[in-house]
């Protein structure tokens, strides 16, 4: 088979799995969980395959795989459906493939494929636990399976569908359809355990707020279509001369070219969609889904879309600027990124819940890579986004690992405390050693962990970008951001994993299934291995071992490749003295926290505690500027004043004049007039035939005299008439 | 030579005779008999006719003939059936024979 008629095929399994799940095998669990990972399957060997002839491609960047069909016809041009496989795309899809490869499966375990039904287990509520009975009549509560193990599978399968379908697309739209489709399966995961009120306003958080950026991006990609006539991404983003007409025309608003609102535009869009400030509110709330959930659509993939855009859009943002100079659109992309970092890794410090620390992790990291793009830092941004990909969802499937052993614990001992509550754990190391590694793998990576995990490669080339291009603000901000990191991850490690365990349940807690730790396993070999193919080669000792293959390569996506910075100590040393420095300090801190005390934390920082515990009050503050006052607006004045009063009024001024004017129709026109004629036709016939029913008396001889006296008097009749006229 | 004008008279008289009878008559008896004499002013005007008019052509006596003929069978099977209504409901007014009126 052709390469492109593979990559047309790669993101089919998926919706077919959606739809056969749906129609027909949602009543059958296991049916239906091996037709979504089937089909999970198909779509990771055909991205396997694509993956492999991509990198074996000399030239890519300038010849790469496309293939397209004419969708809407648009006055003399079309809006085409296409693939395009170039080296960004090729190394995005090798991370998707695998993540959603390895969710899927994780998912199997995490809703407990193969236990019994709860015993109070309803659709719409995360499960219970069941009791079951052993050989010596002992009770056990034991986790139950998910109520609606099927509808997860076929969610996860459309979103699949969603996700391959931006990667492998070749314009602006089709990318816009499987960004919306995914956020449509968001919003339907987030809600997953819809009965729950908590998940029911995450879902709708989630929505709202990243409509907001799909409102902005949409107008970017309107824009973008008007000024060029397409939306097709070789012809825009690989064509000089359109970049520099872009970059020369003026867009009339804020000084900006045509390029830089665009840009701006689009940009907005990957701040919704990946949870940037001031748009970042929802990505914390998105955790009321299952963790598989949050480790793909809200670490892995779904939010990577967002900075994949910014990336895929690089050359846009850089149109018309030198090289190392940086357009206002790049400046407002790498202070939001770079504010985002420091202020989302703050408040992860506070957080006690496992996933919402990642969450905020999430964020700080994301942040990094938009900050990356705004330097102009194109394949670090890139290579940051694929390595946080393997070790953020491998950390997230690690945390549902944890929950799950809690969860057993708690159902075990009957404790009633949240198994989510990192407080409440310790000491898991020993109940559950592959978490254990895998996760501390995960978070050493996260933490940039010298040398030998992939974030350290990847992170330290965004730091080193920064500081090689003199954007000292950005270094400084990032480098803090990264202290914190390695701190609360630490934090983490150690309140999860480390000391001995708090309560009962984390004594009782149990390792998880094969299901579960497989797709550690294997995520974690990348969270390690993935950085190797990004070593700089001017890297003292280890440098040029492997050579930095990844810089080529996804730099050759560009009409001009990338230089490589040259090697600098001092953003080395600073990346290691904040990786290793965040970790100690974590351990330190965290090493003799015993159950009940309060976090170290809360004596030292006093009362900035509360303030990063709380998020910086900023969804209070958007409860206060924008949810009040649209709700008081949609209340008093759009129910009560316009609905209530002007448009009820007028409604039933018309109703009451209708009516009146009914009746005065009845009144005089249909009763007397149309009634009474119908009646006068029916009360003539009727006493007519009254009258004439005395002749019908049934008698013969009557009937005959009446025919005699009938017969004479035509005859007579007919007599005078012969004679009158005829025969005159 | 009496006029044909008579016959003609007295056919009439005895059809309005016969016809009074069949119209005012109860018993089913006397209709018959009242039927019978319009049958017989018919063939008086038909002689009548015959012998004025064309006394070369046999037509009109044998259509007297006929008309007897058709009288006799037809009085025959009305006699017959009214016996048979008498011997049944021991009447023979036309009006108490009314088993298929309603």
């Amino acid at each position: 088979m052709t390469t492109e008629s593979i990559i047309w095929l790669i993101p089919l399994p998926p919706v077919l799995a959606f739809f056969l799940i749906v129609l027909f095998t949602n009543r059958n669990k296991g049916l239906s969980h091996s037709i979504a990972v089937g089909a999970a399957f198909l779509s990771w060997l055909g991205s396997m395959v694509v993956f492999w002839r991509a990198i074996h491609t000399p030239e890519l960047g300038e010849h790469p795989f496309t293939s397209a069909i004419n969708w809407l016809p648009m006055g003399n041009s079309w809006f085409t459906i296409g693939i395009q496989i170039d080296p960004l795309s090729a190394a995005t899809l090798f991370f998707v493939a695998w993540t959603i490869l390895m969710i899927f499966i994780y998912s199997v375990g995490y809703h407990n494929y193969g236990q019994p039904a709860g015993d109070h287990d309803r659709p719409g509520l995360p499960p219970h636990g069941a009791t079951i009975v052993d050989e010596q009549g002992h009770k056990h509560k034991v986790p139950s399976i998910e109520p609606m193990y099927s509808r997860f599978f076929a969610f996860i399968g459309l979103f699949a569908f969603g996700m391959y379908l931006l990667v492998l697309s070749d314009n602006m739209l089709t990318l816009f359809v499987g960004w919306e489709i995914m956020g449509l399966c968001s919003y339907l995961l987030i809600g997953f355990w819809y009965a729950k009120p908590s998940a029911r306003a995450a879902m709708i958080k989630a929505f709202m707020t990243t409509r907001v950026g799909d409102v902005f991006m949409l107008l970017g990609i309107a824009y973008l279509y008007s000024q060029t006539g397409t939306l097709n991404y070789r012809n825009i983003f690989y064509n000089e001369e359109i970049l520099r007409e872009l970059a020369s025309t003026p867009s009339y608003i804020a000084g900006l070219s045509a390029a830089g609102l665009i840009g701006l535009l689009l940009f907005i869009g990957a701040v919704g969609k990946s949870a940037q400030f001031p748009l970042h509110v929802w990505l914390p709330d998105a955790m009321e889904g299952p963790t598989p959930v949050s480790a793909m659509i809200h670490a892995a993939t779904m939010v990577s879309a967002g900075v994949y855009m910014v990336i895929r859009i690089f050359p846009l943002l850089t149109a018309g600027a030198g090289h190392g100079v940086m357009t206002s659109t790049m400046l407002i992309i790498s202070i939001i990124g770079a504010g985002t970092a420091l202020f989302a890794a703050t408040i992860a410090v506070a957080q006690n819940d496992i996933k919402r620390v990642l969450a905020y992790s999430t964020i700080s990291q994301l942040g990094y890579m938009m900050a990356a793009v705004g330097i102009g830092a194109y394949v670090a941004a890139a290579f940051h986004l694929i390595t946080h990909a393997f070790f953020k969802a491998l950390l997230f499937l690690g945390s549902g690992s944890v929950i799950h052993g809690m969860e057993h614990g708690v159902l075990h001992t009957g404790e009633e405390i949240d198994p989510q509550n990192m407080l409440n754990m310790g000491g898991l190391r020993k109940k559950m050693p592959i978490t254990f590694w895998t996760f501390l793998i995960g978070g050493f990576a996260l933490s940039g962990f010298p040398l030998i995990t992939a974030g350290f490669w990847s992170k330290d080339e965004i730091l080193s970008e920064a500081f090689g291009n003199a954007h000292w603000v950005v270094f400084v901000t990032l480098a803090l951001a990264a202290l914190l990191t390695a701190f609360y991850t630490m934090r983490q490690i150690t309140l999860t994993f480390l000391g001995k365990p708090r309560t009962k349940s984390a004594e009782h807690a149990q390792e998880t299934p094969w299901t579960m730790t497989m797709p550690l396993v294997i995520l974690a070999v990348f969270a390690v291995a993935a950085g190797w193919v990004g070593i700089p080669e001017h890297f003292p000792v280890i440098g040029g071992i492997i050579p930095n293959w990844f810089h080529s390569f996804v730099g050759s996506t560009l009409l001009e490749e990338p230089e490589a910075v040259s090697f600098n100590a001092i953003p080395l040393l600073t990346s290691l003295v904040v990786a290793l420095g965040g970790l100690w300090l974590g351990w330190m801190v965290y090493k003799k926290f015993k159950a009940g005390e309060t976090d170290p934390l809360e004596n030292w920082l006093g009362s900035i505690y509360p303030v990063l515990k709380n998020k910086y009050y900023v969804d209070e503050l958007y409860d206060v500027v924008f949810i009040k006052p649209a709700i008081w607006f949609s209340e008093v004045f759009t129910y009560l004043w316009m609905d209530r009063k002007v448009i009820d009024g007028i409604l039933h001024a018309i109703a009451f004049v209708a009516y009146q004017l009914g009746s005065i129709f009845r009144n005089y026109f249909d009763k007397p007039i149309v009634n009474g004629s119908g009646d006068l036709v029916a009360n003539v016939t009727k006493s007519t035939g009254r009258s004439l029913r005395v002749m019908q008396t049934g008698r013969v001889q009557q009937y005959m005299v009446m025919a005699l006296f009938g017969f004479i008097t035509i005859s007579g009749l007919m007599f005078y008439l012969i004679q009158r006229l005829i025969l005159r | 030579m009496i006029p044909l004008s008579w016959y003609l008279i007295f056919a009439a008289a005895l059809f309005c005779i016969g016809l009074f009878g069949v119209l005012s008559r109860k018993n089913a008896i006397a209709i018959l008999m009242g039927i019978e004499l319009m049958l017989n002013s018919v063939n008086v005007n038909l002689l009548a006719f015959w012998r004025y008019l064309n006394p070369n052509f046999v037509a009109g006596q044998v259509f007297t003939v006929i008309v007897f003929a058709v009288a006799a069978s037809e009085v025959a099977v009305g006699l017959a059936l009214i016996i048979s209504i008498y011997r049944r409901r021991s009447t023979i007014v036309a009006e108490e024979i009314n088993l298929l009126k309603y």
